[in-house]
C-alpha cells in the first residue's frame, strides 16, 4: 500500500468560539484523489483553512499528521514548504505586488528552507514559462499585481499555475470550480491532472459533482455538520448528484 | 519666554556681522524682525497634531549658528551615502547653509542655466535678486521669518526662457558640525517661460549624536509654460529636526511637481504653499514617509486654485513603525471664479506597530461651483488575508510584510515620471524598510547590510 | 401681531405640489399668547429668578450658578468656518413662558391659543388626533406646554416628561445624569445653556423595554427678543430601545434669535437610541436678514457594551448652524452613527458634523454627511474620528459629499482623523461637485422643469440619509429640502 501522506484524527476546530469541525477523521495516501463534498455550511472551507493554517480558525482538539510531521504546530509558510498547497476558493488580491516578485519570493523561500541557493533570474524565468503552459496562463499576467483585476477564470488558473511551480505533495482545491465556465473548468482540471503523479495526492473540495467529471476521485467523503458522515467510491458522488443533499441530511438528522 | 526670542537676541548681538550680507539679503531683515517681534507678542493660533510640532517646541533647544561663516571641513564622500547609480547630475552641495559648487557643476552647466550661491547672486545681481527673493515666502510664518532674519547664503537655480534641461540638478544638504547647529537654508528657483528642469534634493546629517536643525525655505517661480519637478529624499539622523517650507507660484500652463520622501530623521515638517494664478496649470504633490523609532513626520499642504481649468493631485503615504508618529494636513482652496478646477487628494497610512500614531486632517474649502474635488484618507494595517495567502505560498511572514509594505508604497513611487529617480527611490525604500523591520530575517535584501538606520 | 401668509394652510396631500412652488417659510407666523417674559439681561439675579420661577431645588441653582461663573470666563468660539456677528448677551431675555398658573393636567387647561399654534404647525396636541405611534412634548419658548401619551408610556415604566417635571418628580435620576455627558465646561454655549436653561424633555427607558412609539419634542420660539435654551436628557437603560424625534420652528422676524440647546444621551448595555432631527428654524430672508442662531451641543455616551447611538439630522433652517452631534463610544463593541443632510441657501451658514471618539475595543462608527449649498450660503462639514491607543479593532467609515448649486456659495470639508491603535481601520472619502447639468437636462428633456429636477436630484443625493428618518418625518423632510432650495438655480 502507498505511503500515508495526511492523517487527520478527531479534529475539532472553529471560528470565534463557534465549533464548526466536530471530529474529522481522514487518511490520504500518495497517489490518491479524495473528494470532499457537502452542503453549504458543512465545514468544507474550514477544513481546508485549518489544514493550511488560516489564523482565523482555532483548533480545539485532534491531530493532523503530514508525512510524519505534526502539521498543526507549523506556520503557514512551513506547511507550504513541507508540501501542502491550498488553492483558495477566493484567491486574495494583493495590489502592488507583481506576480513575478510574488512567485520569486515563494520559490526562493522554499529553496532556502531546504538549504538550496536562490534560483538565478534566468532559471526562474524559464521555470515560470514552463509552468505557465500547463494552465495556458497569459504571459502578461506576470507583470500584473497578484490576482488584481484578474477574471474569475484567470484567478483559478493562477492558483493551479502556482501549484505547478511549488510542486506540492498534497494539494487541497477549495471549490476550484466555483465561478468557472466550462472552458476554464476544462483547463483548470487539465492542469491538475497533468500535475498528478503516484507520489502526490489531491483533495478536491466541491459542492457539485461537475468538477469530478474532470478530476476523477478515488474516494468521496460527505461532510455534514462538521463530520464526515459517509465515505465511498466515485459512485457516491453520482448518487449525490441524483438524490441531492437532502437525502443525506434526512438520514443523518434522523439518527 | 518664547523660544524664538533667543534667535532674535542672537541676531541683535551679531547685527554687525549680519549687516555684512549683500544688501539684497540684509534689507529683508527689518520686516522679518518686526514680524517675529509681533509673533512673540501674540503668537498665531497653531493647531498641531503633536506638541513637538508646535513652533515653540520645535525651535526650543539652543542651537549654535555659524554666524561668522566659518568653513567646516567636510568629507563629502563619507557623508554622501546618497549614491545614485546610473545617474549623472549637476551636483551642488550645501554644507550647513553654505553653498559649495563642485568643479564638475560649473563645467557642465549648459547655456541658460544658473546654479550658484545666493550670496553671490545677491552681490552681483541685486536687482534680479530683489525681484524674487522672499517675494513668495514673505515672512508669512514664524519659521520663514526666522529664515529671512538669519539668512546668509543659499542656492539659486535659474532656468532661462525656453531652456529644457535634461540632466537633473542635485542639491545635497549636509549637516556637518561637532556642536549643535542650526542652519537657515534657502533655495530660490526661477523657471522662466517654457523652460523645464528636474531637481533632486537630498538631506543628510553627518554626525549621529549631534543635534541639528534645518530651517529651510524654498521659493519657486514657475513662469508661463514651465515645468518644474522637485524630488526630495531625506535621510537625516534621529537627532535632526527639519522644517522645509515650500512656496510656489504657478503661472498659466505651468506644471509643478514636488515629492517629499522622508526615509529617516528626528522631526520633519514639510509645509507646501502652492498657488495657481494662471489658467491650465497642473500641480502634483506627494510623498512617502517611512517612520521608525520616535520619528515625527508632518506634511502640510496649502494649495490655492485661483485660476481656471487647473488640475492638481496629491498622494501622500505613510508607513509608521515602532513609536513613530505621522501627521498630514492638506488644504485645498478653490477660490471664487476658479472654474473647471479638478483637484484630488489622497492620504493612505499604515500603522505597523502598537505605538505608532497617525493624525490626518484633509480639508476642502470651495467657493466655486464648476469644480470637481475629492479627498480620501485611510488609516489601517496590512491586509491579513493577503498576508496569509502569501504564507500559504511559503513566503515567511516577515518577508511577506515587507513585500506588502513595499507594495503599499508602490503607487507613490510609480507616480514619479523620472525613471532614474524612481528606481533610486524604490531601492532606498526597500533598504529603509529592511532597516525598519528589525526582525528582517532573510538577510537577502541588499539593504540590510548597508542600512544607515541606527 | 399679524399672521403671515401661508400660515394656516392645512397639510393635505394635494397641497404638496402647491407647497413646493411657494418657497416662503410657512411656519413664520407668530401667535398672540399671553407670555411671561423676564427683562433682557443676564446676571446671577436673573439666574436665581429663573430657578425660582421654576421652583427648583438648591442643587440645581448651584449647578446653574457654577456654570454661569465659568461662562463669564469664556469667549465665544471662533474656530468654525462661520461669520457670526457679535451677539449682545445682555440684550436677550432668558426666560419666556406662556402664562399659566400651574402645569396643565389635561388639555382643557391649556391655553386654546397655544393648542391652535401647535395645530397650525401640524402638531395636534389632542391625543386622539395625534399620528398613531408618536408621543409629543411641545416646548413653546422656554417651557414645555404639554406632553402627550404620558400615561400610556408610564405603564411600561417609561418616563417622558418636561425637564422641569423631571426635576420635581425624578430628582435623583436628573441629578445622576445631568451634565455627565455635556459638562458645563464643555464650551461657551454649553456653559450658557447650563446657566439659563429653562425646560426641555426628559426620557428614561427602563431595562429591557422597547419604547412602542416614537417620542417627539416639538420646539417653538414665539416671543421676540428672547433666546431658547432647552435641555434634553435621554437615558436608555440596559437592553432598551427608543426612537426620538425633534422638530423646531420659529416666527419670521428681522432680528436674530439665539437658540443654544444641549442634548445629552446615555446608552447602557445593549441599548439603542435613535435620535432624529428635522431642523427648520427660521433661516432669515433672501437678503440674510433675521433668522435663528442655532448653537447646539449634542452628545451621547455609549457607556454600555454593544450599545448603539444613531444621529440623523436634516438641517434646513437657521441663519447660522453650529452643531456637532457626537458619540463617545466607551462600551466595548458599541456603535455610533451620524447621518446628516445640511442644506443652506441665500445667506445661511452651517458648520456641522460629528465627533466619534472610540474608547472601547471593537467599536464601530459610520458617518454619512451630505452638504448642499446654494445662493450665497456657506456650508461646512467638520468632524473628528479619534481612536485612543487602548481601543482595539476599531472601524470607521466616513463619507462626506458636497453638492454645489451656485457659483457664489461655499462648500467646505474639515475632517480630522487621529488613529492611536494599529488595529483600527479608518476610512474617509469626500467629494465636492456641482449638480450635474447632464442630469438636469435629462429631466428637462423628459418634461420635468429645472426647479423640480433639482429637487428630484437633491432628494436622490440625500436619500441615503433620508432613509434613516422615521416615515412621518421623511416625507416632511423631503418637502423641506425642496422648499429650502426654491429659486436656488439660476
Amino acid at each position: 500500500m502507498a505511503e500515508e501522506l495526511l492523517k487527520v484524527e478527531g479534529l475539532r476546530a472553529g471560528i470565534d468560539g463557534k465549533e464548526i469541525l466536530r471530529g474529522i477523521n481522514l487518511t490520504v495516501r500518495e497517489g490518491e484523489v479524495h473528494a470532499i463534498m457537502g452542503p453549504n455550511g458543512s465545514g468544507k472551507s474550514t477544513l481546508s483553512g485549518v489544514l493550511a493554517g488560516d489564523p482565523r480558525f482555532s483548533v480545539n482538539s485532534g491531530k493532523a499528521t503530514f508525512h510524519g510531521i505534526d502539521l498543526l504546530t507549523l506556520s503557514p509558510e512551513d506547511r507550504s514548504h513541507e508540501g501542502l498547497f491550498l488553492s483558495f476558493q477566493y484567491p486574495v488580491e494583493i495590489p502592488g505586488v507583481t506576480m513575478v516578485n510574488f512567485m520569486r519570493a515563494a520559490v526562493n523561500a522554499k529553496r532556502k528552507y531546504f538549504k538550496e541557493p536562490p534560483l538565478s533570474a534566468g532559471d526562474f524565468l524559464k521555470l515560470m514559462r514552463q509552468k505557465r503552459a500547463i494552465v495556458e496562463l497569459d504571459n502578461k499576467l506576470a507583470s500584473r499585481s497578484v490576482n488584481e483585476g484578474f477574471s474569475g477564470g484567470e484567478k483559478k488558473r493562477n492558483e493551479i499555475f502556482q501549484m505547478a511551480v511549488l510542486e506540492p505533495r498534497l494539494s487541497i482545491l477549495d471549490e476550484t470550480d466555483s465561478g468557472l465556465d466550462i472552458d476554464a473548468l476544462r483547463i483548470v482540471a487539465g492542469g491538475v491532472n497533468k500535475l498528478k503523479t503516484d507520489k502526490n495526492a489531491t483533495i478536491v473540495i466541491t459542492h457539485y459533482q461537475r468538477l469530478l467529471d474532470y478530476i476523477k476521485p478515488d474516494f468521496v467523503h460527505i461532510l455534514y455538520k462538521g463530520k464526515i458522515v459517509y465515505s465511498g467510491g466515485p459512485e457516491l458522488a453520482l448518487e449525490l448528484e441524483e438524490k441531492g443533499y437532502d437525502w443525506i441530511k434526512q438520514q443523518v438528522d434522523a439518527e | 519666554m518664547s523660544s524664538l526670542k533667543q534667535y532674535i537676541d542672537l541676531y541683535n548681538e551679531n547685527k554687525l556681522v549680519f549687516d555684512q550680507s549683500p544688501y539684497a539679503i540684509s534689507q529683508l531683515r527689518n520686516h522679518a524682525i518686526d514680524f517675529l517681534a509681533r509673533y512673540i507678542q501674540k503668537p498665531s493660533k497653531e493647531h498641531v497634531a503633536y506638541p513637538e510640532l508646535a513652533t515653540e517646541y520645535f525651535f526650543a533647544p539652543d542651537y549654535g549658528l555659524n554666524i561668522n561663516r566659518m568653513q567646516f571641513a567636510v568629507d563629502i564622500a563619507a557623508s554622501f551615502k546618497c549614491d545614485v547609480p546610473n545617474i549623472s547630475t549637476l551636483l551642488a552641495v550645501v554644507v550647513n547653509d553654505t553653498f559649495r559648487p563642485t568643479a564638475l557643476l560649473e563645467k557642465n552647466l549648459p547655456q541658460g542655466v544658473t546654479v550658484c550661491s545666493l550670496a553671490h547672486i545677491a552681490k552681483t545681481k541685486p536687482e534680479w535678486t530683489s525681484k524674487y527673493l522672499n517675494v513668495l515666502a514673505d515672512d508669512s510664518t514664524a519659521a520663514s521669518a526666522l529664515n529671512t532674519l538669519l539668512l546668509q547664503d543659499g542656492v539659486v537655480i535659474h532656468i532661462s526662457k525656453g531652456v529644457k534641461l535634461d540632466k537633473p540638478i542635485q542639491i545635497v544638504n549636509i549637516f556637518n558640525s561637532t556642536a549643535p547647529l542650526m542652519a537657515s537654508r534657502r533655495i530660490l528657483v526661477v523657471a522662466e517661460e517654457d523652460s523645464s528642469a528636474k531637481v533632486l534634493i537630498c538631506d543628510h546629517s553627518q554626525l549621529r549624536d549631534v543635534e541639528y536643525l534645518s530651517d529651510e525655505v524654498i521659493e519657486i517661480f514657475a513662469e508661463k509654460g514651465s515645468n518644474i519637478e522637485i524630488y526630495d529624499i531625506e535621510e537625516s539622523t534621529t537627532t535632526t529636526r527639519r522644517i522645509r517650507q515650500v512656496f510656489c507660484r504657478q503661472e498659466a500652463e505651468s506644471a509643478f511637481t514636488m515629492m517629499a520622501n522622508t526615509l529617516s530623521g528626528g522631526i520633519s515638517i514639510n509645509d507646501f504653499h502652492v498657488s495657481s494664478i494662471g489658467d491650465n496649470t497642473h500641480t502634483h504633490l506627494g510623498g512617502l514617509v517611512i517612520g521608525a523609532l520616535k520619528q515625527i513626520v508632518e506634511n502640510k499642504v496649502n494649495l490655492v486654485h485661483d485660476s481656471r481649468h487647473s488640475t492638481s493631485d496629491q498622494l501622500f503615504k505613510y508607513a509608521l513603525f515602532e513609536e513613530s508618529r505621522g501627521a498630514f494636513g492638506g488644504k485645498i482652496i478653490v477660490a471664487e471664479g476658479a472654474e473647471f478646477t479638478d483637484a484630488s487628494q489622497s492620504n493612505r497610512n499604515l500603522l505597523a506597530s502598537d505605538n505608532a500614531r497617525m493624525a490626518t486632517a484633509p480639508q476642502l474649502e470651495i467657493y466655486c461651483d464648476e469644480v470637481k474635488c475629492s479627498h480620501g484618507a485611510t488609516t489601517g494595517q496590512l491586509d491579513e488575508r493577503a498576508l496569509f495567502y502569501m504564507q500559504t505560498r511559503g513566503i515567511p511572514q516577515e518577508e511577506a510584510k515587507l513585500m506588502l509594505t513595499q507594495a503599499f508604497m508602490a503607487d507613490v513611487i510609480e507616480s514619479i515620471s523620472f525613471d532614474i529617480i524612481r528606481e533610486r527611490l524604490r531601492f532606498l525604500v526597500e533598504k529603509r524598510l529592511c532597516g525598519a523591520s528589525a526582525t528582517c530575517s532573510t538577510g537577502e535584501c541588499s539593504g540590510c547590510k548597508t542600512s544607515n538606520v541606527n | 401681531m399679524t399672521d403671515n401668509i401661508n400660515a394656516n394652510v392645512p397639510q393635505e396631500d394635494d397641497d404638496i405640489i402647491r407647497d413646493a412652488t411657494s418657497g416662503e417659510y410657512k411656519y413664520g407666523f407668530t401667535s398672540d399668547i399671553d407670555t411671561d417674559v423676564i427683562p433682557a439681561g443676564l446676571s446671577e439675579d436673573v439666574i436665581r429668578l429663573i430657578s425660582k420661577k421654576k421652583g427648583e431645588p438648591q442643587w440645581l441653582l448651584d449647578f446653574r450658578l457654577e456654570a454661569y461663573k465659568y461662562w463669564l470666563t469664556l469667549e465665544p468660539p471662533t474656530w468654525a468656518h462661520l461669520n457670526i456677528p457679535e451677539i449682545d448677551f445682555q440684550a436677550i431675555s432668558y426666560y419666556a413662558a406662556p402664562k399659566k398658573k400651574n402645569t396643565p393636567k389635561s388639555l382643557d387647561e391649556v391655553d386654546p391659543q397655544l393648542i391652535d399654534t401647535f395645530n397650525r404647525l401640524g402638531i395636534p396636541l389632542e391625543e386622539q388626533k395625534i399620528i398613531s405611534g408618536m408621543a409629543v412634548d411641545a416646548v413653546m419658548d422656554s417651557v414645555s406646554v404639554k406632553t402627550t401619551h404620558k400615561e400610556k408610556l408610564a405603564e411600561l415604566g417609561i418616563i417622558f416628561c418636561s425637564f422641569s417635571e423631571a426635576v420635581k418628580d425624578y430628582p435623583d435620576l436628573v441629578k445622576k445624569y445631568l451634565g455627565k455627558v455635556v459638562g458645563y465646561r464643555d464650551n461657551f454655549y454649553a456653559a450658557l445653556n447650563s446657566a439659563v436653561f429653562s425646560d426641555g424633555s426628559f426620557v428614561y427607558i427602563p431595562k429591557g423595554v422597547r419604547c412602542p412609539m416614537e417620542l417627539s419634542t416639538y420646539f417653538r420660539i414665539n416671543s421676540s427678543g428672547t433666546g431658547q435654551f432647552e435641555r434634553t436628557l435621554i437615558v436608555a437603560d440596559d437592553d432598551s430601545y427608543v426612537s426620538y424625534l425633534e422638530g423646531c420652528t420659529a416666527p419670521m422676524r428681522d432680528e436674530n434669535q439665539l437658540h443654544a440647546a444641549i442634548v445629552e444621551i446615555i446608552v447602557e448595555d445593549r441599548a439603542e437610541v435613535k435620535y432624529s432631527t428635522v431642523q427648520n428654524w427660521y433661516a432669515g430672508d433672501a437678503q440674510g436678514r433675521g433668522g435663528i442662531y442655532n448653537f447646539v451641543t449634542k452628545r451621547g455616551l455609549c457607556r454600555g457594551d454593544f450599545s448603539k447611538l444613531s444621529w440623523t439630522q436634516v438641517e434646513t433652517g437657521s441663519a447660522i448652524t453650529w452643531k456637532y452631534p457626537s458619540c463617545i463610544l466607551s462600551g466595548e463593541g458599541s456603535t455610533g452613527e451620524f447621518y446628516s443632510v445640511a442644506v443652506t441657501n441665500n445667506y445661511q451658514q452651517a458648520d456641522t458634523g460629528t465627533k466619534m471618539i472610540h474608547i472601547g475595543s471593537n467599536t464601530k462608527s459610520t458617518i454619512v454627511s451630505k452638504g448642499i449649498s446654494a445662493g450665497h450660503s456657506e456650508n461646512s462639514y467638520r468632524g473628528l474620528v479619534k481612536v485612543v491607543p487602548s481601543a482595539k479593532g476599531v472601524r470607521n467609515y466616513t463619507q462626506c459629499d458636497s453638492l454645489l448649486l451656485s457659483s457664489t456659495c461655499g462648500a467646505h470639508t474639515f475632517p480630522e482623523i487621529e488613529v492611536g491603535n494599529p488595529t483600527a481601520i479608518v476610512e474617509h472619502e469626500a467629494t465636492t461637485s456641482k449638480i450635474s447639468e447632464q442630469q438636469i437636462f435629462y429631466c428637462n428633456q423628459r418634461g420635468i422643469p429645472t426647479e423640480e429636477a433639482v429637487a428630484l436630484i437633491v432628494n436622490g443625493y440625500a436619500k441615503e440619509v433620508m432613509n434613516k428618518l422615521p416615515m412621518e418625518f421623511a416625507v416632511e423632510a423631503q418637502k423641506l429640502l425642496a422648499l429650502t432650495l426654491e429659486n436656488s438655480v439660476g
